[in-house]
């Protein structure tokens, strides 16, 4: 298919039979170099699904992953939809982390946990959001291009956190580049306790509230962009800045605005991940999720089913990646990552790679 | 029996609920300049797509030369010697016109030997068709008609034989469109053919051979252009009376409803764009603003529209000075809200965003109106329910509220937009040519839906380079020249030569 040609396959098509072949087509070359390696393919991916959904403590941490890929998938579609392409997750969610642990480490042992939990919230969101205003005021104002920005402000964020939890916020005494352990207040409820509170028995995991906002951050979403006013001036100014401006949209806040959601967005990342499962802060809690987030949203074309879907693809691939690695230590970690690498390559950048034989079959099959 | 260059048979296409092209047949003669005319979404564009190769028919087939053809894609088309010119330009603006026309087709490893050839080629062009383009000056800084004339060079230099040109006219000034038909000629003298869409009665009667008549789809007459006159025309393509002129009562203007005073623009470059205006437009009153494209009429249109600041000067709208307005909105938004709407001369840069739905364009620039929203979230029934209003009154085909901007056919995007901004019932209506690519029927309807809204009370400023539409919509008429107004004429002692003078920037 040539570039600006529309798509003559049914939409439905484009959304389900392209993306599953896709994902297959990226299976097979991981398959091929499983082999390579001297593994056997198809024992391997039944590891990696079975340690993903096998279990109900693999289905658990699957979807603890999924929700901070939720987050940034979001954070990063809210962007896109103003035009704007925010590769800065991983720069924010790490900020919202210094947030929390500034808000927790101050009075996580004076504030009960219906109002710490809460403050903790509006600090990562603010962090977040703070994060990403700067390159979003300097795109809007000065015209710095965002992508450069944002890739500057991961590196200074982490720089910037290496420093503090070294130097300032590190345990007493502790070897390790982590704070202290959060108080009980500060700790975000895992559903298996809520679960048992009501009689039902889960598997232990990290799994926790967080996830049902981001499930509740997705119909918000949802609703926000295709529903609102200001959603659609967000699109406008996405799509077309002539329209904006002769709409009397104002397009410089109306980036610095989007700007700021999509970084409290990638905020709740560092909430899921600290206040729901470490309970402290280290330097390496992010781990990668807000780049994660740019590929969850490619894949699910920035609507929230969509990345509902794929961040649950990543967080299984993350999942059943730990327990494949687990069994099988030829296939380690970077293996792991080669393989999300291949689905990015396969359903993002080469999402079309099968339009047209797709289209061919469909033509043939109308024409009957 | 007479060679044929093209010769479509029984071409369909279809594109979900719509049938774009139904059974179409026509053959078009070697040589010759062909008119294919027909409302707006009768699919002309559609069918020269299909030739051109964007787009596969359904059914039917082709034949070049007298060769059965399937063109899968614009490079087959172009190697079957097929050239389009698009109307919105597919240029480099970066580049020199040379660099343009021989991107694609470089020819050989280094560049450098390529290009002399090149340039010698398209010399040889220039000369043979009168183009007069100069091959080394940058495209982004050349005007529209210039441009144009580069996407030419760049089909023959490819080696077309058939030209096609979907609306050429649209964007021209009448010289340009009489130097572009020079241009047609020597190409047909040359024994090139041409395929010419246009919505001008007169462009067809003046210099096409034979005319096809489409309409929903199909074709409903092959006429050799000598033997129908534009009557006869106008009635195959409507399928009934047009009246070509605009039925309009004497009238007497009320209280001034925008006055402008001493308005200057200036750009970064220290160039008057805007140089000293005083004007007045009145309720009840249609103000033509007459000139060549490209002195001013554009700026003015946006500074009025608060799109653009001026440097200086006074915009007075119901005895207020617009200028010293404070508000937190952009200027746009609050005249909008004080009831000056604008029809934006570029409808699909500015006036439309094309890939959302039609019903989402309604609203572009209303998004704030209350009765559209409940809670801050849009009712979609409202949306919908006003833009099958807009669809129903200004006929916009297909009746598809869902359907996005983009893929309606020119003439029916700009209803939208004017739809748009009548519904707001403003004090004052800013609109650029409001009929660019508009079939006649529509141009009948919307010229007297503006005179209404002039009956009505309203006042209208209206800018078009088509001196017979400001001949027939103004009371009054300003010409404008280098950014100054060079001219005022009552409309009824106006004609085109004393306005073809003032345009030249003859003063007073
Ligand atoms: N890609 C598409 N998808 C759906 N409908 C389309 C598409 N392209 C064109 N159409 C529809 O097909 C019909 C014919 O469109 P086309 O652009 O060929 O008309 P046209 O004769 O060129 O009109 P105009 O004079 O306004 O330019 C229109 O109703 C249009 O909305
Ligand atoms: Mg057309």
């Amino acid at each position: 298919m040539k570039f600006g040609q529309p798509s003559t396959l049914p939409r439905w098509a484009q959304l389900s039979v392209l993306p599953v072949l896709n994902l297959l087509a990226a299976l097979l070359v991981t398959g091929f170099v499983t082999w390579l390696i001297g593994e056997d393919p198809w024992e391997c991916l039944q590891l990696l699904v079975s340690g993903a959904f096998g279990s109900g403590e693999g289905i658990g941490y699957t979807l603890f992953y999924t929700t901070g890929f939720i987050f940034t998938g979001l954070a990063v579609a809210t962007a896109f939809h103003a035009g704007l392409f925010n590769i800065g997750g991983e720069g924010q969610a790490y900020l919202a982390g210094l947030g929390v642990t500034l808000v927790v480490l101050a009075f996580d042992h004076t504030l009960p946990p219906l109002v710490l939990v809460p403050l903790c919230i509006l600090a990562a969101m603010g962090f977040g959001a703070a994060w990403a205003f700067i390159p979003g005021w300097l795109q809007a104002k000065r015209g710095s291009h965002i992508v450069v920005t944002t890739i500057m402000f991961n590196f200074i964020a982490y720089s910037l956190m290496l420093y503090l939890i070294s130097h300032h916020l590190i345990e007493a005494g502790s070897q390790n580049p982590t704070t202290r352990e959060f108080g009980q207040a500060a700790w975000i409820p895992a559903l298996h306790q809520l679960a048992a509170g009501v009689g039902i028995a889960l598997p232990n995991t990290p799994l926790n509230l967080t996830f049902i906002m981001a499930l509740l951050a997705c119909v918000l979403f949802y609703l926000l962009v295709w529903h609102s006013r200001w959603g659609f001036q967000l699109r406008t100014v996405g799509v077309n800045e002539s329209a904006a401006r002769y709409a009397g949209i104002n397009v410089s806040k109306t980036i610095m605005l989007a700007m700021c959601i999509s970084g409290a967005l990638s905020g709740f990342a560092a909430i899921n991940e600290l206040l729901g499962s470490t309970h402290r802060m280290n330097v390496s809690f992010t781990n990668g999720v807000g780049f994660v987030g740019i590929a969850v949203a490619l894949m699910g074309r920035n609507h929230p089913v969509g990345i509902i879907l794929s961040a649950l693809l990543f967080g299984g691939l993350t999942q059943g990646g730990l327990e494949l690695s687990f069994e099988k230590p030829v296939i380690t970690r970077e293996m792991i990552i080669f393989i999300q690498g291949l689905i990015i390559l396969f359903c993002g950048a080469l999402e079309n790679l099968f339009e047209p034989f797709i289209a061919g079959l469909f033509k043939r099959k109308e024409d009957k | 029996m007479t060679d044929f260059a093209i010769e479509l048979a029984g071409i369909s296409k279809r594109f979900g609920a719509v049938q774009a092209n139904r059974d179409v047949t026509m053959h078009i003669a070697k040589g010759s300049i062909h008119g294919i005319i027909g409302e707006n979404g009768a699919g002309k564009s559609t069918l020269m797509s299909i030739l051109y190769g964007y787009y596969q028919a359904d059914g039917g087939s082709i034949r070049v030369n007298g060769q059965e053809v399937r063109i899968r894609n614009s490079q087959e088309a172009i190697r079957l010697g097929i050239g389009m010119v698009h109307q919105h330009f597919m240029l480099v603006d970066t580049f020199t016109v040379l660099e343009n026309i021989v991107l694609g087709a470089e020819g050989g490893l280094l560049l450098k030997q390529g290009m002399e050839q090149a340039r010698a080629h398209l010399l040889q062009l220039n000369r043979d068709y009168s183009l007069e383009v100069d091959p080394d000056a940058l495209v982004g800084e050349l005007g529209v008609g210039l441009q144009q004339r580069v996407e030419i060079l760049k089909a023959l230099y490819r080696g077309a034989d058939v030209l096609i040109l979907d609306e050429p006219t649209a964007v021209l000034t009448p010289q340009e469109a009489d130097h572009l038909f020079c241009i047609l000629r020597a190409l047909r003298e040359q024994g090139k053919t041409v395929i010419l869409i246009t919505h001008k009665l007169r462009e067809v009667m003046d210099i096409t051979d034979a005319v096809t008549v489409m309409r929903a789809g199909t074709v409903v007459g092959n006429v050799r252009t000598a033997e129908v006159d534009k009557e006869k025309l106008a009635d195959l393509m409507v399928g009934r009376k047009v009246s070509l002129k605009v039925d309009k009562a004497e009238r007497l203007p009320g209280a001034a409803v925008l006055e402008v005073r001493d308005l200057n623009l200036t750009d970064a470059r220290g160039v008057k764009l805007l140089d000293g205006l005083n004007f007045q437009v009145r309720a009840g009153e249609i103000v033509g603003i007459a000139g060549v494209s490209g002195n001013g009429q554009s700026e003015l249109l946006e500074v009025l529209a608060g799109m653009v600041e001026p440097s200086s000067g006074e915009v007075r709208y119901h005895d207020q000075d617009l200028l010293l307005e404070k508000s937190s909105q952009p200027r746009a938004a609050l005249y909008r809200q004080k009831g000056i709407a604008h029809v934006p001369e570029d409808r699909s840069r500015e006036g439309l965003v094309k890939s959302f739905p039609m019903f989402e364009n309604a609203i572009l620039g209303y998004h704030n109106d209350k009765t559209i929203s409940r809670r801050g979230l849009f009712s979609r029934q409202a949306l919908l329910a006003r833009t099958r209003d807009f669809i129903r009154q200004f006929d916009i085909r297909p009746d598809n509220a869902q359907l996005r901007v983009g893929l309606l056919s020119g003439g029916n995007q700009q209803k939208v937009v004017l739809a748009r901004e009548i519904h707001a019932n403003p004090d004052l209506l800013l609109i650029g040519q409001p009929t660019r690519g508009v079939d006649i029927g529509a141009i009948e309807f919307i010229h007297r839906r503006l005179v209404e809204l002039r009956d009505a009370g309203k006042a209208i400023l209206l800018v078009s380079v088509e001196l017979e539409e400001i001949l027939a919509l103004s009371d009054r008429i300003l010409v404008m020249a280098g950014g100054q107004i060079s001219g005022e004429v009552a409309a009824k002692e106006a004609d085109t030569l004393s306005l073809g003078l003032l345009m030249g920037g003859h003063k007073q």
